[in-house]
C-alpha cells in the first residue's frame, strides 16, 4: 500500500507548508531536540497530564505521549475540511431533533426504522422532549483521516462525552514553551479560546429565560480516565467540577450544595454517560448521576451537553446513513467522505466481509476506543480466525471496512524520526446560534510501526496540529 | 463553593498540619528517650503516643512489644495505620486530587511530591539516617504547603475553609502534646518545680517554643508557665489561644444562614482563652480542662461539617 506523508511528496521532496519547519529540524542540533523531549516529558509529569488505562492495575496513571513534530495543515484544506464538519454536524442534529420529534427521515425510508428504535441508544424518554436551538450534540468530536491530497474520510462521529481536548490545548501550550522560535516562524492559528467558545455555546443552550444561567461540569469522579480534562475545562472555564453527589433535584430544578447553601444550576456539561445519568430512569445502580434529574430535564429546567439519546446517531450501524442525511435535511451533497461500510446483519455483506476478512477492518457497532476490532492486514491467521466466528455468531454485531491508507507523519520513535500513521480530531461545537470550531483538533499518532490504531488506550501519542494561515 | 470542595479542601489542610504536629510529637519523644532513664520509663512513653490516638488495639495486633522503634514504624510509615505520618500525607494528596481544580498549580504540586517524596522513603533507611531528620522534613513540607497557600491562593472562601481545617487541627494536636507530656514530666501537679530542664526544653521545642518562652518570660523554665504559654497566649502561632482567634475570624468570612450557633459556640472557646487564667485552669486540674477543651473542638468540627461541608439536602 501506498500511504500519503503529511511532510515529504511521493518523489520525497518537502511539501511546501513544511518547508520552513523541515529547515528547522534539519539545522537545529539534535541534542538540543532530545534536551526539549526530555523536558516536555518532565513538564508533563510533574503537571500530571496523565491518564488512567482500563485493565491495568488499578489507580496505575500513564502519560500520553507527545511527539514535537507538529502536524501542519494547509488553510485552504482545513477551510474544506472545516465547511465539511458544519455541515455534517448541522444535519447530525437535525437528524437527532427529526428522531426525537416526527421522524420524517423514518417515514421517508431513507433509514430503517427498526434500525434507530431498536437501537439500544434511541432513548424513548426524549420523545418530544424540546430542547433550546434544537441542538442535541453541543461538543462533536469526528475522527478524520486522509487518504490523499485533500482526501479526507469521518472515522466516526463521536456524539457522546468525546474526550481530548485538553491535550489539544496541552500540546499547543507546550509546543510554544518549547519552541518560541518555530512560531516566529510559522502563522500557526491559535486554539487557546476554546473554553471560552465553549463556555458561550453552553450558555447559549441554557433554558429558556435564564439570562446568566449556571454551567458545571459533571464528573464521574477521580477515578476517571479523563478526569484531568475535567478538571481541566472546569478551571479554565471558571465554573464548578461536580460530581453527582453534589447534585439533587428538587421540584424539577436542579441544585448544586454549596457552602452558601443550594444553589440553582441551568447548564450541565456532563462527561457521564446517558446509562448513568439518572438511577430513576437508566441504570438504578448508578451511583454517579442525580436522581430525578432526567425528569428536570424533560421539564426544560436544565440543559444537559450533549443531550440524552445522541448515541442512537454515532452507533456505526447508523453512521452509513450519515450522507443521506445531510442530503435529506440540507439538500446538499456532502464534502467530506464516508467509509464505505458493509453491515454484517445483511447477508451479501456478511457473506463478502467472511471472504475478505484479511483485507478488512472489522469494529463492534458498539465499541469504542479501539477496544474489540479487528485490522485485518495486521492481523494472525488466528486472531481473523477468532473474528470468524465472532462474526458468524453474531453478525449484527458488526460493520466492516476496507482498510484505509491512513496518511503518516514523521515521528519521534526509538530507532530516530520515522513515519507513524495519524488522524485527526476536530472538536465541533453547536448551539441555536451556529456551528464553530477552533482551527485544527487533537492529532493522534499510533506509535507502533505500521499500526492503524491511535486511540491512546492502545499506546497512540499525540501532536500539535498547525493549521498555517496565509 | 460545592460544599464537597470545601470539605475536600478542610479535610486535606487538616492531615497537612497532623503529620506535621505527629512528627513534632514523635521527634520531642524520641529526644526524651535519648536522655537517660530506665526501659519501663522510657516505652511508659512511646505507649503514651499509642494511647493518645487511641490506637492500643491497631497497634497490638501488629506488634509484640510497646518499644521505641516499633512505635515510631507504626506511627511514621505504617501503610495500614490511618494516623501514620505516611496515611496523613497520602490522604492530603487524595483530597488535594479530587478538588485540584480549586488549588493553585503551585499548591498541587506541593503536595503531589510531598506524598511522592515520601512513599519512596523505606523506614529503615529513615532510622539510619537520623530519624530526626525525617521529621524536619515532614515540618518543612508542612510550612511549605502552608507558604504556597499563602503565597499562591486567592484569598476567597477556599482560602477560609483552609485555614480552618490548619488551626482546629492545631489547637487539637497542641492540647493534645500538652496533654501527653504535661503529666510525665509533672506527675505531680504544677508546684513541683521543673526539675526536668530537658523534658521541658523539649516540649517547648516540639511546638518551637523554646525561644518564645524565652522572649516572654525571661526566666527558668516552670511547668505552669509552660501550660500559659501553650494555652493562653494569643501571638503564640500554636497555642490554643491564637488558633482559636484565627478560628472565629475565619468562621466570620464564611458564614452562612444557619451557622449562627457553630460561630457562637466557637466565640465562647474564643472567650474562655481570651479572659481565662492559668491559675483557674489548673485548680481545675489541667488534664480536666485539656479533655474538655478537646472535646469542644471535636464538636466545633461537626457543626462546621452539618453547616457547610455535608448539609442535608432539605434544606432547600
Amino acid at each position: 500500500m501506498n500511504f500519503y506523508n503529511e511532510m515529504y511528496d511521493a518523489k520525497g521532496g518537502v511539501r511546501s507548508h513544511y518547508k520552513a519547519y523541515e529547515d528547522w529540524l534539519k539545522a537545529t542540533p539534535a541534542e538540543h531536540i532530545e534536551r526539549k523531549r526530555a523536558e516536555a516529558d518532565l513538564a508533563f509529569h510533574r503537571v500530571g497530564i496523565t491518564f488512567a488505562v482500563y485493565g491495568e492495575e488499578s489507580g496505575k496513571e500513564r502519560l500520553i505521549p507527545f511527539d514535537i513534530i507538529p502536524r501542519v495543515i494547509p488553510s485552504a484544506e482545513w477551510k474544506a475540511m472545516q465547511a465539511g464538519l458544519r455541515q455534517r454536524v448541522k444535519a447530525l442534529n437535525m437528524f437527532l431533533h427529526d428522531v426525537y420529534h416526527d421522524q420524517e427521515i423514518l417515514k421517508a425510508g431513507k433509514i430503517p426504522a427498526e434500525q434507530v428504535l431498536n437501537n439500544a441508544q434511541y432513548r424513548p424518554v426524549m420523545q418530544g422532549v424540546d430542547l433550546p436551538g434544537e441542538i442535541y450534540t453541543h461538543i462533536t468530536g469526528v475522527d478524520i483521516v486522509r487518504a490523499g491530497v485533500g482526501e479526507f474520510y469521518v472515522l466516526e462521529d463521536n456524539l457522546r462525552v468525546p474526550s481530548g481536548v485538553s491535550y489539544m490545548l496541552e500540546d499547543r501550550k507546550m509546543m510554544m514553551r518549547l519552541f518560541p522560535e518555530l512560531f516566529a516562524k510559522h502563522k500557526v492559528a491559535p486554539v487557546q479560546h476554546y473554553p471560552d467558545m465553549l463556555l458561550e455555546k453552553l450558555r447559549a443552550v441554557a433554558p429558556i429565560g435564564v439570562s446568566d444561567p449556571t454551567v458545571v461540569v459533571l464528573t464521574p469522579g477521580s477515578y476517571n480516565s479523563a478526569y484531568f480534562e475535567h478538571t481541566f475545562l472546569a478551571q479554565q472555564m471558571g465554573v464548578e467540577l461536580v460530581e453527582g453527589r453534589d447534585l439533587f433535584v428538587k421540584d424539577e430544578a436542579v441544585f448544586m450544595r454549596t457552602t452558601q447553601g443550594p444553589q440553582r444550576v441551568d447548564v450541565i456539561y456532563r462527561r457521564i454517560d446517558d446509562d448513568f445519568l439518572d438511577p430513576l430512569v437508566f441504570r438504578a445502580d448508578s451511583a454517579l448521576g442525580v436522581p430525578g434529574l432526567v425528569r428536570a430535564y424533560q421539564a426544560g429546567n436544565v440543559t444537559l451537553a450533549n443531550a440524552v439519546g445522541t448515541g442512537v446517531a454515532d452507533d456505526k450501524s447508523i453512521y452509513p446513513y450519515v450522507p443521506d442525511m445531510i442530503r435529506f435535511y440540507l439538500g446538499e451533497e456532502p464534502t467530506l467522505n464516508n467509509v464505505p461500510t458493509y453491515m454484517c446483519r445483511k447477508n451479501d455483506d456478511l457473506a463478502y466481509v467472511l471472504d475478505h476478512l484479511p483485507e478488512l477492518v472489522v469494529k463492534e457497532v458498539h465499541g469504542a476506543g479501539g477496544y474489540g476490532m479487528l485490522v485485518g492486514p495486521a492481523s494472525t491467521k488466528a486472531q481473523i480466525e477468532h473474528f470468524r466466528q465472532l462474526l458468524i455468531a453474531k453478525p449484527q454485531g458488526y460493520i466492516a471496512q476496507p482498510t484505509l491508507a491512513l496518511s503518516n507523519c514523521p515521528t519521534f520513535v526509538e530507532e530516530g524520526i520515522a513515519p507513524r500513521h495519524l488522524d485527526l480530531r476536530p472538536f465541533v461545537l453547536s448551539s441555536g446560534k451556529g456551528v464553530d470550531m477552533v482551527p485544527g483538533g487533537l492529532t493522534r499518532v499510533a506509535l507502533t510501526k505500521d499500526s492503524l490504531v491511535v486511540n491512546s488506550s492502545q499506546g497512540g501519542g499525540t501532536k500539535d496540529t498547525w493549521i498555517l494561515e496565509e | 463553593m460545592l460544599s464537597r470542595t470545601a470539605d475536600h479542601l478542610f479535610w486535606m489542610s487538616r492531615y497537612i498540619e497532623r503529620a506535621e504536629n505527629l512528627a513534632r510529637l514523635l521527634d520531642v519523644t524520641y529526644q526524651m528517650s535519648l536522655v537517660p532513664q530506665s526501659e519501663e520509663a522510657a516505652n511508659r512513653n512511646w505507649n503514651a503516643i499509642i494511647a493518645l490516638n487511641s490506637l492500643e488495639e491497631a497497634f497490638a495486633a501488629k506488634y509484640s512489644a510497646v518499644n521505641g522503634q516499633n512505635v515510631l514504624k507504626f506511627m511514621v510509615s505504617d501503610a495500614d495505620n490511618l494516623a501514620s505520618i505516611h496515611s496523613c500525607f497520602r490522604l492530603a494528596r487524595e483530597n488535594a486530587h479530587a478538588v485540584r481544580g480549586t488549588l493553585t498549580t503551585e499548591m498541587w504540586e506541593t503536595l503531589n511530591s510531598t506524598w511522592i517524596e515520601g512513599r519512596n522513603r523505606q523506614f529503615e533507611q529513615l532510622l539510619n539516617a537520623g530519624i530526626s531528620e525525617y521529621f524536619e522534613w515532614v515540618k518543612k513540607r508542612s510550612a511549605l504547603t502552608r507558604g504556597t497557600t499563602l503565597g499562591t491562593l486567592l484569598q476567597d472562601e477556599a482560602y477560609h475553609f483552609i485555614r480552618l481545617g490548619t488551626l482546629l487541627e492545631r489547637a487539637d494536636n497542641t492540647a493534645r502534646i500538652l496533654d501527653v507530656k504535661y503529666h510525665v514530666l509533672s506527675p505531680k501537679g504544677a508546684d513541683e518545680g521543673a526539675t526536668d530542664f530537658y523534658g521541658w526544653a523539649a516540649l517547648l521545642r516540639s511546638v518551637s517554643g523554646f525561644e518564645v518562652y524565652r522572649k516572654v518570660y525571661r526566666d527558668v523554665i516552670t511547668p505552669g508557665r509552660v501550660a500559659e504559654l501553650l494555652i493562653l497566649n494569643k501571638d503564640m502561632p500554636r497555642s490554643l489561644h491564637f488558633c482559636m482567634n484565627s478560628v472565629v475570624k475565619n468562621l466570620d468570612f464564611i458564614a452562612n444562614n444557619h451557622s449562627g450557633e457553630t460561630a457562637r459556640q466557637a466565640g465562647i472557646m474564643h472567650a474562655q482563652l481570651h479572659y481565662g487564667k492559668i491559675e483557674d485552669i489548673l485548680a481545675q486540674g489541667l488534664h480536666d480542662w485539656l479533655t474538655q477543651f478537646m472535646d469542644h473542638i471535636y464538636q466545633l468540627g461537626e457543626g462546621i461539617s452539618r453547616d457547610f461541608l455535608v448539609p442535608s439536602t432539605e434544606a432547600a
